[in-house]
């Protein structure tokens, strides 16, 4: 099955891999853990879950203005996700991708769907984010 | 639609201000791009949470700050700083941790900001004015800004404080605009829930649970909430939630009454948070039962005021004198500004003379000056206790400031009532 999704990139680039999905807010602040990548939220649906190099599909940001700084530290360690999928603009994640680009020259890309969109996404989900936003979803098929 | 700059602006963002100028520029006209906002507009104050979190590609980001030249536009305080450069020694703080955290606030100096070195900067020095357009980071001091101060901010995240400080500019969106701090959930407090002494926090829990991002509007907040009260309720909705402002009506500024929270708004929809919700709060922040033993408590998340301080004084003097002493380390975390006016005020001997430990300008989840192996920790903080699990790796009991002395003297959670 395939499938393409319109999605707003609000840092553009582009990304392939299998996607993370997770159905709750994150504050990335005490929710991931820049040394290993992993999910440190224990109220979080996906505590435990390793995420980087994997595009990481979560409804938003919440919590602490510190998400730029925790995102910053990933890109550095090689720790962040490929990519970022959202149904709501945070912009504080926004922000830790431009930074990183800054500093680094390497940001992981932003985009934000609508919710409908969100929903249809599935764990294990193999994805390919363009430049441009869009999300093209191939899904089983062995996969 | 773009971003409109002015000339001015734009001579920033091609460098002729200087180097830190042109990077701090485009990263505030980046955000203004995500955000949508189409031009614009200056700041009179910043305070800057970027100083906090120590971690080397934060030192990395500072410092080339700093070799660019950079020097804040307004007037810049600082939030909590990673280490308690007064005490670490004695807090047993490991050394290059302490040189490497120096090296990261002496960056934040150079660039001209004020050493307040504070999470509560609204009960230090220069808070802001009604009305007055800052940029602001820390999530607890943001909503305290917008909803009791009445000052207009957004949520800044990291770097785009500091960003905001070097320019004086964030994008004209958001909180800075009247449309957008009206009330659009409306929140009726009921039931007989006021009495519980970590009422506030198991509120802003709640809250933050069910508003996420929106702006509600409080119903049915005793007029009696302390500054205090509104910290505690506003620093655990933006752990749980990323509440930037609340109005809690007849108490806040814009909330003189419902219809001017709502300021025209239909709410999208009306919450009632009674005892059934503050019990469910209680249920998810507790990870420790009554009478389990405890390791540490730990006060001052966000840091404690003279005000809390005397409370705490209040609840070792109402046990007996002579026995009063903690059977567990015992932190509290505060600004110079709210321990010099401890330390003039004579409640210094009865803190002392309990065991209470003072924790100056910095974080408990940032400053690891709670021993490692503690797994057991109360506090009176929604905040503390939201993220102290995962930043602690601690099971955590929440209660009012005298639970937590009572607790203390019998080294396992108790209760008031």
């Amino acid at each position: 099955m395939k499938a393409r999704l319109e999605g707003r990139a609000v840092v553009a680039g582009s990304a392939v891999g299998r996607v993370v999905v997770a159905r709750k807010p994150l504050s990335l602040w005490g929710g991931l853990d820049p040394a290993t990548g992993r999910i440190a939220d224990p109220h979080h649906d996906r505590f435990g879950e390793g995420v980087a190099g994997r595009i990481f599909a979560f409804p938003t940001g919440k919590g602490s203005s510190t998400a730029s700084a925790v995102l910053l530290e990933c890109v550095r360690l090689g720790t962040a996700p490929a990519a970022i999928i959202n149904s709501s603009l945070d912009p504080i994640i926004a922000l830790g991708a431009i930074v990183a680009g800054e500093l680094y020259g390497k940001a992981p890309p932003v985009v934000v769907v609508s919710e409908e969109a969100f929903a249809s996404l599935a764990d294990g989900d193999q994805v390919a984010i363009s430049p441009d936003g869009t999300v093209e979803i191939t899904r089983g098929e062995g996969g | 639609m773009g971003l409109r700059l002015s000339r001015e602006e734009q001579a920033m963002l091609e460098g002729e201000r200087g180097e830190a100028v042109r990077l701090a520029m485009s990263v505030v006209a980046r955000m203004a791009e995500v955000c949508g906002a189409e031009e614009l507009m200056p700041i009179e104050q910043a305070h800057i949470d970027a100083c906090t979190v120590f971690t080397p590609s934060a030192l990395e980001f500072v410092e080339r700050l700093v070799a660019l030249g950079g020097k804040v536009a307004v007037p810049t305080t600082l939030n909590a700083s990673p280490l308690d450069a007064t005490n670490w020694h004695r807090l047993g703080v490991g050394e290059d941790y302490a040189a490497s955290a120096s090296r990261f606030m002496d960056a934040y100096l150079a660039l001209g900001c004020i050493p307040t070195w504070t999470c509560a900067p609204y009960q230090g020095y220069l808070a802001p004015r009604f009305g007055q357009q800052v940029a602001w980071g820390e999530s607890n001091a943001v909503v305290y800004a917008n909803s009791v101060l009445g000052a207009r901010t957004n949520r800044y995240g990291d770097f785009m404080d500091i960003c905001a400080a070097l320019t004086g500019r964030v994008p004209r969106w958001g909180l800075h605009l009247d449309r957008n701090r009206r009330a659009t959930v409306v929140v009726e407090v009921s039931g007989q829930v006021v009495g519980d002494p970590a009422f506030y926090p198991l509120l802003g829990h709640a809250l933050g649970l069910r508003v996420g991002d929106a702006v509600p509007a409080i119903v049915g907040l005793p007029g009696t909430a302390t500054t205090d009260d509104l910290k505690a309720l506003g620093a655990a909705a933006a752990s749980s939630g990323a509440v930037a402002m609340f109005h809690a009506v007849g108490i806040t500024p814009e909330a003189p009454s419902l219809e001017a929270a709502l300021g025209g708004n239909t709410p999208s929809r009306t919450i009632t948070i009674g005892p059934e919700e503050i019990d469910a709060a209680r249920r998810d922040l507790n990870t420790l039962g009554e009478g389990e033993p405890l390791d540490a408590v730990v006060l001052g998340c966000p840091h404690l005021s003279f005000e809390e301080f005397r409370r705490l004084a209040q609840a070792i003097e109402a046990h007996d004198h002579d026995s009063a002493h903690t059977r567990v380390p015992f932190f509290v975390f505060t600004s110079r500004q709210s321990h010099a006016l401890v330390a003039a005020s004579g409640l210094a001997d009865v803190l002392e003379g309990f065991g209470v430990q003072v924790v100056l300008d910095t974080c408990p989840f940032q400053c690891r000056v709670v021993p490692a192996g503690v797994s057991a920790v109360m506090t009176n903080s929604g905040k503390c206790g939201y993220y102290a699990p995962a930043e602690l790796g601690v099971k955590v009991a929440l209660g009012g400031i005298g639970e937590c002395v009572k607790s203390a003297i019998e080294g396992k959670v108790a209760r008031e009532r």
